[in-house]
């Protein structure tokens, strides 16, 4: 190979991380403004049925085709995204907030508390999230209330680690002294000195983990666990759509499709994110 | 001759990190190659095990003659072959240079076993003779250790016996003492002069230190950025350096009774790859420096079996 | 090696107690009565009065937790509800199955990951390292679930190789085999690629290629080994992504094991089975992770030392 087309290559493979990254990012926006805009945008309601035209495949009137119940698929998917995305951002928020309290706490005051709660959280890192997300549904009963706190402790591990190993080693450096030495009190601390350290690496993780949290919504709706009808859940519809499977294999065509885009959307942006603050952070380091 | 370098340039993508190297070797000889760091010293070492591929360069130009064979052109096969056989790298960290999940007794075998094809017991038989030759402890033992479970000396020394176990006519040492204690030092250094006499091996000896060269070097090649700036016989080239670099190092050895703060330095820092001065490399550093000097790139006069590349000892270049 | 083996068992230990304590707490915290909760609707008062002696739910919490744990010990896990037979009995016919796919998925996702990951190391860069990663990567982001569905819609509805669901004969495990092995496939082949770029860097590696060895032969026989360390490492910490894929892909293709036996007895808020598929999940995570722990030091024996210290 040439010299120069060596030199385009590589530069190619260079910008391409960025050059996904960015697409992934817009096509996660354009994603979450259909989602608000569902009412607007989705041509029927979901929940009109017209059993005369059930199961059919896709056509002019309905791009996606219909379900069982002569639903259309294409306006139920928009909705599910609705739900989907909804649940995992509360989730994963829920997560975030209590496991940055925890870790805090953990981290600053260390000891046997850290120890055993520590021990604890682990745990449920070790399980795999759907059993865990199984449990909590066996105990709270199915729904939406119960997938958001299943979907929050499945993810809690991390964000309290994460929080928790910077906190401790910040809190050895010079200026928290200084802090403590001037007569600041242990929250005041906490709050403005340490925790806006953390925000970036929480963030990034954040964003990584609501991929895995739509995966897990979606789980959960497939087995019945999730939101319940009539409200549309991608999981739910693929559910469903398995009974038509040799009938009507449209049906879970579209909804499967976009978990897994969303899934991906969100794993290209977050690791683009991640390479930026990378190299911002290296060059801060210079 | 053992091994001749003529003229040897290297690349490194735009970069041209040796750009004429010369010197020989002949059998039962030790030669010094001496410089400071990032002087190439490493990069020819790597150019005459024919490793430059494997980290991303290339010979541009010039040749490498060992025994005969010309190296440069020489197919990946056929330097398979000499690799750990006839050529034996020694490198200079102990402490990452073996495999850290083998034995180091079979790390030893392996070299038998690939250029000698001796069967399993014979190379171990061999294996366990070489360690107690490099007067290893106990080396039936410590055939079934793992490396972290050794000293860095003696890792260096069970390095040493991996390059051995080939039977090579030619020993490259890159630095092999460097990671290890003052104490061990001259041990290792000891025991490859001994080896070189004994088996009549031809050894590169690649060090920073001058003092060394001295002591147990036949012969000496000064490098400075990417150049063989001078080379000789070690008496002749100490007894009457020509280049500047040369002598200037030469003055740097401690010795015995100096007066104390008459430590000397070279003044100046060796430049970097991208940030070469014009003309010959050492002109910012040069207490002899002359006009020329700034201009042209001094190229190597040779006569009574030495060399040097300096204006001031070829007039024939001055324009 | 043996030491490290005990003590990796008595560590365990603490985390069962925690798990099962956790496991038989499900019962007390669910709204309503445990007792009524662990009958069926419109039992008898006898049966009442005999499921409060059998777990002893008269008495304290520890006391009950002890009696069900011993209880446990004994083979009685008691008595689903709605199915009405022993829950030892439908989890151990069950158990078989879930071992099955879990197996085989774990062997699919080693070997098919290490082989993927080597090819994409030694061809760093070029297209067939690119494709490989890429191909892998959407295995692992694609709901399992979804994945099943699709596999059955193409081969065992429009080619017909495979039977569509059950377990009757070996066949039936192919597609639930790959749909769960996908996932860990890509977590392999990624963290193989990885290591292997990486420690091709060391110092080592360099001294192996002088000792005249080919190219190959430090590939597969050097680095690949090094690069199984971390391997084993990814593949015991995810074991839960094992035991959890299979839970999903068993309900998909109607596979008879412990996870379609739990999805099923949460559907009809079997409480007494519920716990036990739980239980016994818990326990192959916990046994999953220490095989892979022992596995790791018997190829590392710079681990075996370290945590002597």
């Amino acid at each position: 190979m040439t010299a120069l087309a060596a030199t385009v290559r590589s530069n190619i493979a260079a910008l391409m991380p960025t050059f996904s990254s960015a697409f992934s990012g817009v096509a996660l926006l354009i994603l979450i403004l259909i989602a608000c805009a569902a009412p607007w945008l989705a041509p029927y309601p979901y929940d009109l049925q017209n059993l005369s035209i059930a199961a059919q495949a896709p056509s002019a009137a309905h791009w996606f085709g219909t379900d069982e119940f002569g639903r259309d698929v294409l306006s139920r998917v928009i909705f599910g995204a609705r739900t989907s995305l909804s649940v995992s951002l509360v989730a994963i928020s829920l997560s975030v907030t209590v496991g940055i309290l925890i870790g805090a706490i953990c981290g600053y005051v260390g000891g046997r508390l850290d120890r055993i709660v520590m021990s604890i959280v682990d745990l449920t890192w070790s399980f795999p999230e759907i059993v865990l997300a199984l449990l909590i549904v066996a105990i709270i009963g199915p729904g939406s209330s119960s997938t958001v706190l299943a979907i929050s402790i499945a993810y809690l591990a991390q964000f309290t680690r994460l929080t928790r190993t910077q906190i401790k080693s910040l809190k050895r450096q010079t200026f928290v002294e200084a802090s403590l030495s001037l007569g600041a009190g242990p929250t005041h601390i906490i709050m403005r000195r340490l925790l806006p350290n953390v925000v970036a690496p929480v963030i990034v993780v954040a964003m990584l983990s609501t991929g895995n949290a739509i995966l897990l919504e979606a789980t959960l709706g497939f087995f019945g666990m999730g939101v319940q009808p009539p409200v549309p859940s991608w999981g739910a519809m693929l559910s469903t759509g398995s009974a038509q499977l040799f009938s009507a294999p449209w049906v879970i065509l579209l909804p499967g499709a976009l978990i897994a885009l969303s899934v991906i959307f969100i794993n290209l942006f977050g690791e683009g994110v991640l390479h930026a603050l990378d190299i911002k952070a290296q060059a801060r380091s210079h | 001759m053992l091994l001749t370098i003529e003229h040897l340039k290297i690349g490194f993508g735009p970069y041209e990190p040796l750009s004429g190297v010369d010197l020989d070797l002949d059998k039962g000889e030790i030669l010094g190659l001496v410089g400071e760091s990032g002087s190439g010293k490493s990069m020819t070492a790597m150019s005459i095990m024919g490793l430059l591929p494997l980290m991303g360069g290339r010979v541009k130009s010039g040749s490498i003659r060992f025994d005969g064979v010309e190296l440069t052109t020489l197919d990946e096969p056929g330097y398979r072959a000499l690799r750990g056989g006839r050529i034996a790298l020694i490198t200079q960290n102990p402490m990452t240079s073996l495999d850290p999940v083998v034995r180091v007794g079979r790390q030893i075998d392996q070299v038998s076993q690939l250029h000698l094809h001796l069967d399993r017991q014979a190379a171990k038989a061999r294996s366990v003779e070489l360690m107690e030759r490099m007067r290893i402890p106990n080396p039936a033992l410590a055939y079934d250790l793992f490396p972290h479970q050794l000293s860095g000396g003696m890792r260096q020394r069970i390095v040493i016996a991996m390059a051995l176990a080939g039977d090579p006519d030619l020993l490259i040492a890159d630095e092999p003492t460097t990671a290890l204690d003052v104490t061990v030092q001259a041990q290792i250094i000891q025991l490859l002069v001994q080896l070189v006499r004994e088996r009549g091996l031809g050894l590169v000896l690649i060090t920073h230190d001058m003092g060394v060269v001295a002591q147990t070097c036949d012969r000496v090649a000064v490098m400075y950025c990417g150049q063989v700036i001078e080379y000789g016989p070690v008496a002749t080239i100490f007894d009457n350096p020509r280049h500047p670099y040369t002598s200037a190092l030469i003055g740097c050895i401690p010795r015995p009774g100096m007066l104390p703060r008459s430590l000397a330095g070279i003044p100046g820092m060796v430049p970097s790859a991208g940030n070469m001065p014009k003309g010959c490399r050492f002109n910012p550093r040069c207490n002899k420096v002359m006009d020329i000097c700034r201009q042209s790139i001094p190229l190597p006069m040779s006569e009574a079996g030495r060399s040097v590349s300096c204006f001031l000892h070829s007039p024939g270049q001055l324009p | 090696m043996t030491s490290y083996f005990i003590r990796r068992l008595l560590a365990m230990i603490p985390v069962f107690f925690v798990v099962s304590g956790v496991v038989f707490l499900i019962v007390h915290m669910v709204p309503g009565d445990p007792v009524d909760n662990m009958m069926s609707v419109g039992a008898s008062a006898n049966q009442r009065a005999e499921i409060i002696a059998r777990y002893g739910l008269d008495r304290s919490l520890i006391e009950q937790y002890l009696t069900w744990l011993n209880n446990i010990v004994h083979g009685d896990l008691g008595t689903a509800i709605v199915m009405r037979r022993p829950v030892a009995d439908l989890i151990m016919s069950n158990l078989g199955h879930s071992l099955a796919l879990g197996g085989w998925a774990l062997m699919f996702s080693a070997v098919a990951g290490l082989l993927a990951g080597t090819i994409a190391a030694s061809f760093q860069d070029r297209w067939i390292d690119h494709g490989l990663m890429g191909v892998s990567l959407l295995g692992s982001t694609v709901p399992t679930f979804w994945l099943g569905l699709l596999m059955i819609m193409l081969f065992a509805v429009e080619l017909g190789w495979v039977p569509v669901s059950g377990a009757r004969s070996w066949t039936s495990l192919i597609l639930p085999v790959i749909t769960v092995g996908l996932g860990g496939m890509a977590l392999v082949a990624r963290v193989t690629r990885i290591s292997m770029v990486e420690i091709a860097r060391e110092d080592f590696v360099m001294l192996l290629h002088a000792k005249g060895l080919s190219r190959w032969t430090i590939q597969l026989r050097h680095i690949l080994r090094h690069a199984l360390i971390p391997v084993v490492t990814i593949l015991s910490l995810r074991i839960g992504l094992i035991v959890g894929g299979s839970v999903t892909v068993e309900y998909v293709f109607a596979r008879p094991g412990l996870g379609s036996l739990l999805i099923r007895a949460l559907a009809q808020r079997d409480y007494p089975l519920i716990q036990g598929c739980l239980l016994f999940l818990a326990i192959a995570v916990m046994l999953g992770t220490l095989l892979g722990d022992l596995l790791q030091a018997a190829m590392d024996p710079r681990q075996r030392e370290d945590s002597a210290q």
